[in-house]
């Protein structure tokens, strides 16, 4: 299976509101590594993938998607911590909106892939909040991302639901290939779903630790995912997060 | 997110309640003719009558042409104003170079008295189609304008974020992004300015033209025919309430269905 894209980060420097957010920040993840960006809450993590997502070009640096600048890259499948789901579409124009060639089997299938069944007609509102995320998903699969980047995409849901779709996304990802950035401030998300712990932290926003997590992720037992979780939090406390 | 796009769900109206809509008109009208028995009939003649009127006016005299050419006017003046003010009050909201040279052009338009600008209108181009049809534009831009610039003002940058990341095409993006956004805003111009042309219209009509439903009323004014007046009103108010029923409920309930649809 071919690997997802190389990602190489340098920010010279990036301010935002008159503050210097980051200065000579550098981040490189290998082709099919998921890396978790684990920091507290507004330190600047979804700052770091509107850049690789080509969206934030307002900085002195370089984002690099296998040697493209990032806006020139191809489409990367982009799941937000909120859905972002339009409204006004039904489900499957939801879909349809950033693939509007794929047929209605292929939208059946993105919507399958993330365990959502006849939902094609309902409006996004009749959705609950965990199926809103899978259609999150879905939308973010239906461009065949070979780069998945996923902004907290469990925060605000139930335990039941996080556990479902943390299994689904860590499928998903391996069944692809593809490279992955996760943003998240819960040292469980990464323990699950990471190869790699980046811990950012401090202004300007430095690495304040780069753990590798040696288990594949689908093959992770219950057992390692606590281990690997107090040893992400007890980077985190060292870091004096 | 803007209030006209809250996804929450609107109620929709309960479809048992519509006989009410029916009742509170056979209620007005009963309440004219009973008022109308009350009172002298040349100061306010009863709904029969003046329905029976209308049927002469229609038959007998000038109603129907009296109507089409209103209406002709009123829809040319409707429309022009519509398509001038969308384009107009998206670039005020897009660019704020724009929206600093020319808001101020806009506030004055919609304060400038609708009967200066027919007056002017009419000097300027002489008592014809051209002038009146012009005087309505001018007076109905303004508030499309200003309603459309509000509507691109309050548009969601999560979306415009969610169309970069994904490399939507500017088309796309106004096809699936912005327009969507704008319905509601557009929909508000919509039924506040067909109201508004009408009213103007018909003034318009009565200062400088010799045709129209403004014209003739005008005329039966002049011979004290409150007869003639209450019919064509009736009518008017009649047309005016085909179009909110048969046009403009329809279609907003099929493009907010989004908002209200239960199943």
């Amino acid at each position: 299976m071919a690997h997802g894209p190389d990602l190489s980060l340098s920010i010279a420097r990036l301010t935002f509101g008159g503050e210097v957010l980051y200065k000579d920040f550098h981040l490189n993840v290998a082709g099919g590594e998921v890396v978790a960006l684990i920091g507290p809450s507004g330190v600047g993590k979804t700052t770091l993938l509107r850049i690789l997502a080509g969206v934030e070009t307002g900085f002195d640096g370089l984002a690099l998607v296998d040697g493209h600048p990032a806006p020139l890259a191809p489409v990367p499948g982009l799941v937000f911590q909120d859905a972002r789901l339009l409204p006004w579409l039904s489900c499957a124009d939801n879909l349809r909106a950033v693939r509007p060639d794929v047929s209605n089997e292929v939208v059946a299938q993105a919507l399958a892939a993330t365990g959502l069944v006849d939902v094609q007609d309902k409006w996004p509102r009749q959705l609950s909040g965990g199926m809103q995320r899978r259609l999150g998903l879905a939308r973010a699969l239906l461009v065949n991302p070979r780069l998945m980047l996923l902004d907290e995409p469990f925060v605000s849901l139930d335990r039941v639901v996080v556990r479902e779709l943390q299994a689904l996304v860590t499928d998903l990802i391996v069944q692809s290939g593809a490279t992955a950035v996760l943003v998240s401030h819960d040292p469980q998300d990464a323990a699950r779903l990471a190869h790699r712990v980046v811990i950012i932290a401090g202004r300007p926003v430095q690495i304040v630790a780069d753990l590798a997590l040696d288990a594949l992720p689908a093959q992770r037992s219950r057992t390692q995912i606590i281990a690997y979780e107090d040893r992400i939090e007890t980077a985190m406390v060292e870091s004096a997060l | 997110m803007s209030p006209a796009l809250d996804p929450r769900p609107v109620a929709p109206r309960p479809k048992g309640e519509a006989w009410l809509g029916w009742a509170s008109f056979l209620l007005m009208i009963g309440l004219w003719g009973a008022a109308a028995l009350a009172v002298n009939s040349r100061f306010l003649p009863a709904p029969w009558t003046v329905i029976a009127h209308i049927s002469w006016l229609t038959n007998e005299a000038h109603l129907l042409p009296d109507f089409a050419v209103t209406l002709g006017r009123a829809a040319l003046g409707f429309v022009t104003a519509m398509v001038l003010g969308t384009l107009i009050g998206i670039a005020l909201g897009r660019s704020r170079l724009v929206d600093r040279l020319f808001l101020n052009w806009v506030v004055v338009g919609m304060n400038l008295p609708a009967i200066v600008i027919a007056i002017l209108c009419f000097i300027w181009l002489g008592l014809n189609d051209k002038a009146l049809i012009l005087a309505v534009v001018l007076n109905k831009t303004p508030l499309v304008i200003t309603n459309i610039r509000q509507g691109v003002l309050s548009f969601d940058p999560a979306f415009d974020e969610l169309a970069r990341a994904y490399r939507l095409s500017r088309g796309q993006t106004f096809r699936l992004i912005h327009a969507p956004q704008l319905v509601p805003y557009l929909l508000t111009a919509a039924r506040t300015g067909l109201s508004l042309v009408w009213k103007i219209v018909l003034v318009f009509e009565v200062l400088g033209s010799d045709s129209g439903v403004g014209f003739r009323v005008s005329l039966f004014f002049q011979f004290f025919d409150l007869k003639g007046i209450l019919a064509y009103t009736l009518v008017f108010v009649a047309i005016v309430m085909v179009l909110e029923h048969v046009a403009i409920s329809p279609l907003e309930r099929r493009l907010l269905k989004w908002r209200t649809d239960q199943t």
